[in-house]
């Protein structure tokens, strides 16, 4: 064993989720799997916010599900604080729930109609049994005021919100039981511009204020690099290139990372007109049957012999900076 | 001579049961062959709507365009009957729908939905349309496009479906594209294959394009003139040089204050613009902008300012001149 660093908060060995994909109705055979998690492996300090991009079907938001044990991955290790969560029994996973809390991307689904806001933000003290209920409710005032909602609106139901205004209490919701660390997914992406500003610059605020680490996934790159410490990007289940955010945007090292970065539009006419650019060719392939050798090479424009044969592992080009390339 | 398509003073509303909710109120713009306009705003300025309406596809009722003209090569589209408007929607007018999810008819295989508006708009045999279509197929990029054509739109990718969209509404080879929201339901790899091929095929064929959007920097890409609409209005509207160079408008303003671009050093915060869009069924006297704006003066509450020119070829809807007055926090 390492000795432990103290400020090391998640800790992700060789993450594997496969799903199984079968075949026939009553006799189900496993035919293959979809490998939307395959051998990530990562590391995010207390304080940090790790943002993670890639396109849909990357593997993203089951990466953000696995370490939060929403699903249980297939193999390898998530250490919270230097214990392994897949190794704890559902009992005994429940305190540490309270710790890890989750944003979700759409702030229309993931608010139950029925219920008041109140209660939704409610709702996990209760099941974490914290506190009467003069004290639940003090509590939930407080957080509507953290999270810039006027308390007097505890008794409406989701409906009678804005986007922006949901996402807040989502938010306010995740805060309740006081997390240390929170994923993030994609909070922004379904808010107009205007409304986006406001709630990143909410989310960073309480990160200050509350001394929250930060899972943040989404596809908007500008978002990322504007939020994160570090930034890791992943194709097909894999990370393929993990940095600091100003090394990742100045120096990117992937074919895949400079090709995402040059697709990424500049809200500047004069600026764009000058940019080069690099155009990827086709989609993403399936993960059910992703090409042999490194998964990226039928869209990379400098593969080579190597590329279709050998899967390129991550390993550090320089001191924080891996890359996953024959290239380097 | 004219210019081929013309908007002036376009309105549409909703009428439910107890209001009025003017989605478009009154705008105005041109296009020439070969140009594309961003049109840009958030969620519900009615840009979309604006679009319908150029299709002549507002659900009626609720729906009505209340006022306008349409001038296409100086024929109002309003003004024709139901049958003279199918034979010119999709053939000088085309549309690629924001959903590529749901736009599509999921029990028709891609190439009959292909070949339909080939075969009525253009008159061509089947056997013509089918390999017209495939054809098409090819030109947007799908990989092995004579198979694809018997596919069913649910085996598709999201990517790809938007692909198929692309190819119907450019099928005919029409005078007008509206691309609404082409790109937000794709990846930004794809996003950048797509609106590459669109403004390749307005440059060779001479096709006049709408980019409806709420990305700026799409527009700041492959946009050569600029409408930025909030509150079913354009409020400013110039070439995309002067609208990202010296905005007039305090909401374009705010709009590129508020998003990170990659190629600026990190600010430790963004400036969002403060509060919400206006209620359209409910819309209070002065500026829509006012209650958000960060350089409103007393006037902005009684006199509701119309467009008019802040430079040459520049047009913004703002009583006072952004540029030489500092913001000041909104109360």
């Amino acid at each position: 064993m390492t000795t432990l660093n103290p400020n090391l908060l998640i800790d992700v060995r060789d993450l594997q989720m496969h799903f199984p994909v079968t075949k026939g109705v009553i006799f189900q055979s496993r035919v293959g799997d979809i490998k939307a998690v395959d051998g990530v492996s990562f590391q995010i300090m207390r304080g940090e916010t790790l943002g993670l991009v890639g396109e849909s079907g990357s593997g993203k938001t089951t990466l953000g599900r696995c370490i939060l044990q929403l699903l249980k991955p297939t193999g390898g290790e998530v250490r919270f604080r230097g214990q392994d969560l897949m190794q704890l029994s559902g009992k005994q996973m429940r305190p540490l729930r309270r710790e890890l809390q989750v944003i979700f991307q759409d702030p229309y689904g993931s608010l139950n109609p029925r219920m008041t806001v109140g209660s939704i933000v409610e709702e996990p003290l209760i099941i974490h049994k914290q506190g009467s209920k003069e004290e639940r409710k003090r509590r939930v005032a407080e957080l509507f005021e953290v999270v810039g909602l006027n308390p007097g609106m505890m008794d409406r139901y989701p409906n009678e919100f804005s986007g922006g205004q949901r996402q807040r209490i989502g938010i306010a919701r995740a805060l309740a039981v006081n997390p240390t660390f929170i994923v993030c997914d994609e909070p922004v992406s379904a808010l107009d511009v205007s409304i986006q500003a406001q709630v990143i610059n909410l989310l960073s605020s309480l990160q200050e204020r509350f001394d929250l680490t930060y899972l943040f996934i989404a596809h908007d790159l500008s978002v990322v690099r504007h939020i994160s410490d570090r930034v890791a990007v992943m194709y097909l289940g894999k990370i393929v290139e993990i940095t600091g955010r100003d090394e990742l945007y100045q120096d990117p090292k992937h074919p895949y990372t400079r090709a995402l970065l040059s697709a990424v539009p500049i809200p500047d006419p004069v600026v764009e007109a000058s940019r080069e650019r690099i155009i990827l060719t086709g989609d993403v392939p399936s993960p059910i049957d992703p090409p042999k050798g490194c998964s990226f090479h039928p869209r990379c424009p400098f593969a080579m012999d190597v590329c279709r044969e050998m899967t390129p592992a991550l390993k550090a080009t320089s001191e924080g900076h891996s890359v996953a390339c024959h290239l380097y | 001579m004219p210019p081929l398509l013309q908007v002036k003073n376009l309105k549409t509303y909703f009428h439910t049961e107890d209001s009025v909710v003017k989605a478009v109120d009154g705008i105005s713009y041109s296009l020439e062959a070969g140009e594309t306009m961003g049109l840009v705003g958030e969620s519900g300025c009615g840009k979309t709507v604006s679009a319908l309406s150029l299709m002549r596809l507002i659900p009626e009722p609720p729906g009505k365009i209340v006022d306008g003209e349409v001038l296409l090569e100086g024929e109002d589209l309003l003004k024709l009957g139901k049958d003279r408007m199918r034979r010119r929607r999709g053939r000088d007018i085309a549309m690629v729908f924001q959903e590529p999810m749901t736009s599509l008819n999921p029990v028709l295989s891609v190439g009959r939905q292909l070949t339909e508006a080939l075969e009525m708009h253009l008159g061509l045999s089947r056997g013509a349309a089918y390999t017209r279509a495939g054809e098409l197929l090819e030109e947007v990029g799908i990989p092995d496009p004579g198979r694809r054509l018997d596919d069913y739109p649910h085996r598709m990718s999201g990517g790809m479906r938007q692909r198929v969209m692309v190819a119907m509404a450019l099928s005919c080879e029409p005078k007008v594209l509206l691309a609404d929201e082409p790109t937000t339901a794709v990846d930004v790899t794809i996003q950048a294959q797509l609106l590459d091929l669109i403004n390749r095929l307005s440059k060779e064929r001479g096709t006049a394009v709408v980019i409806i959007t709420h990305n700026l920097g799409v527009v700041a890409r492959y946009a050569d003139t600029v409408n930025v609409m909030y509150a079913g209005r354009i409020v400013e509207g110039s070439s995309a040089h002067n609208v990202y160079g010296t905005p007039r408008h305090p909401y374009t303003l705010g709009l590129l204050a508020s998003v990170p671009r990659l190629d600026e050093t990190i600010r430790e915060q963004l400036v969002p613009i403060e509060g919400a869009p206006p209620d359209l069924a409910h819309r209070e006297p002065g500026c829509s902008f006012r209650p958000r704006c960060s350089f409103a003066v007393d006037a902005c509450a009684l006199k509701d300012p119309t467009l008019a020119p802040k430079n040459p070829g520049h047009f913004a809807a703002c009583l006072v001149d952004i540029t030489s007055r500092a913001p000041e926090p909104v109360a």
